[in-house]
C-alpha cells in the first residue's frame, strides 16, 4: 500500500480493516463512466477511431494556439496588401498562412483604430476562432463574460486592466457557429523597426479577443 | 449573419454594475484540465468530420445544453464547460439515432461493474 492509499483510507469514516478490501478495486467516477459509455457506443457503431482522436487532441493541445493568430497580426502590420486582403476576406488570407478551420466557419477580422476598439464574445456558447487562437480560456466560456461583454464592455475591459482613451468607442462582436471574429489590434508605437517575427511576440491572445492590448513591454526588451 | 454591435454604455448606473459577477480568470491555464475533456472535445470534432452532424447543429445543441444547466442553477463559470459539452454530445448522438439513452445507461452500468471487478491499478476493460 502506498502513501496515497494510506491517506485516503485514513479519511474513511470508520477505519476498520474492511477499508483495505475496497482499495483493492478500481473506481470510475460518474463523468468517466459517461465518457466510457459514449466511446463504447460509438465503437460498436463504427464511429470511433482512437488514432484520429489522438491526432486531434495532440493538435489542439500542442500545435494550435494563439501563436497562429499572432503571425496573422504581425503579417498584417508589416504588409499592407496582406492587411487589405485580411480585412476583405479573412478566411482566405488566414488560410494562405496555413491556418484553416475544421468547422467550416467564416472568419471576419475587425480592425482596432484610434476611434474604435473591438471586442469579441460568443453570447450563446463559446464559438471561438480555433485555427488562429487555439481553444478558448475558461473566462471566455463563462456566463459573466458572455453576458457582461455586451451589457458592460467598459467594466469588462477595466477588469482586464484596460482603460481606453476618452472618445474611443467599443464595438462588441457576437461569434456564432458560422462567423468567428478576430481582432486586429493596433500596432504599438515605436515598433516599426521590429521584424515580423519580433512583432508577433508582442501580440497577446487577449489582444486578438479585444480584452487586451499588444504588450509593448516585450518590444522594449527586444 | 447575426453579429451584434453594441456601443459601450458609459452611463450605466453603478447599481447595475454592482450586481454583475466578476469574470473568473486564470493565467496560463492548460487547454484541458483533465484527459476526459480532451476526449469529448475530440469525439465531437471527429463525429462532425465523419458527417454525423453539422457544426451548426453542434453549436445549437451545446448552447441549449448550457442554457438548460443555467436554468438548473449552474453558475456557469467556465469550469463546467466540458460537462455541458459531454451532455450535448450524448444528446446529439441520441438525436442522430446512433444510439438511445437505454443503450448508454446499459454501457454506463457495464463500465461501473467492470471497474469494481478490476483490481486497483490494472486497466479496466469491458468483458
Amino acid at each position: 500500500m502506498n502513501n496515497n492509499e494510506t491517506t485516503a483510507a485514513s479519511k474513511a469514516s470508520k477505519p476498520t480493516h474492511e477499508h483495505t478490501h475496497d482499495h483493492e478495486h478500481s473506481h470510475l467516477d460518474e463523468t468517466e463512466l459517461r465518457v466510457r459509455a459514449l466511446k463504447s457506443l460509438l465503437s460498436e457503431k463504427g464511429y470511433l477511431d482512437p488514432e484520429a482522436l489522438n491526432v486531434l487532441i495532440d493538435t489542439y493541445q500542442h500545435q494550435v494556439g494563439p501563436q497562429n493568430g499572432a503571425r496573422v497580426v504581425a503579417r498584417a502590420w508589416t504588409d499592407s496588401t496582406f492587411k487589405q486582403w485580411l480585412l476583405e476576406d479573412a478566411s482566405a488570407a488566414i488560410a494562405s498562412l496555413g491556418f484553416t478551420g475544421r468547422q467550416g466557419e467564416h472568419m471576419v477580422v475587425v480592425e482596432n483604430t484610434s476611434d474604435v476598439h473591438n471586442m469579441v464574445v460568443c453570447t450563446l456558447c463559446s464559438c471561438y476562432p480555433w485555427p488562429v487562437l487555439g481553444l478558448p480560456p475558461s473566462w471566455y466560456k463563462s456566463a459573466p463574460y458572455r453576458a457582461r461583454a455586451v451589457s458592460d464592455p467598459v467594466g469588462v475591459l477595466a477588469e482586464f486592466g484596460i482603460t481606453l482613451p476618452t472618445g474611443k468607442s467599443i464595438s462588441v462582436w457576437d461569434s456564432t457557429a458560422e462567423v468567428r471574429y478576430l481582432v486586429l489590434p493596433e500596432q504599438p508605437a515605436n515598433t516599426e523597426h521590429l521584424s515580423e517575427q519580433q512583432l508577433g511576440e508582442l501580440v497577446t491572445r487577449n489582444s486578438m479577443i479585444g480584452t487586451g492590448l499588444p504588450d509593448p513591454a516585450s518590444a522594449v526588451s527586444q | 449573419m447575426t453579429n451584434n454591435s453594441a456601443k459601450s454604455n458609459l452611463t450605466a448606473t453603478a447599481d447595475v454594475l454592482r450586481e454583475l459577477p466578476d469574470i473568473p480568470r486564470r493565467d496560463n491555464e492548460p487547454v484541458f484540465d483533465e484527459p476526459w475533456q480532451a476526449e469529448v472535445f475530440a469525439l465531437s470534432l471527429s463525429l462532425h468530420e465523419q458527417g454525423v452532424f453539422t457544426w451548426t447543429e453542434w453549436a445549437h445543441t451545446l448552447s441549449s445544453t448550457i442554457k438548460e444547466a443555467q436554468r438548473d442553477g449552474d453558475p456557469d463559470l467556465g469550469n463546467t464547460y466540458y460537462l455541458h459539452w459531454l451532455s450535448a454530445l450524448e444528446q446529439l448522438i441520441i438525436d442522430k439515432n446512433l444510439g438511445d439513452a437505454a443503450q448508454l445507461n446499459k454501457l454506463h452500468k457495464a463500465w461501473d461493474t467492470a471497474a469494481r471487478n478490476t483490481a486497483h491499478g490494472l486497466p479496466i476493460t469491458l468483458p
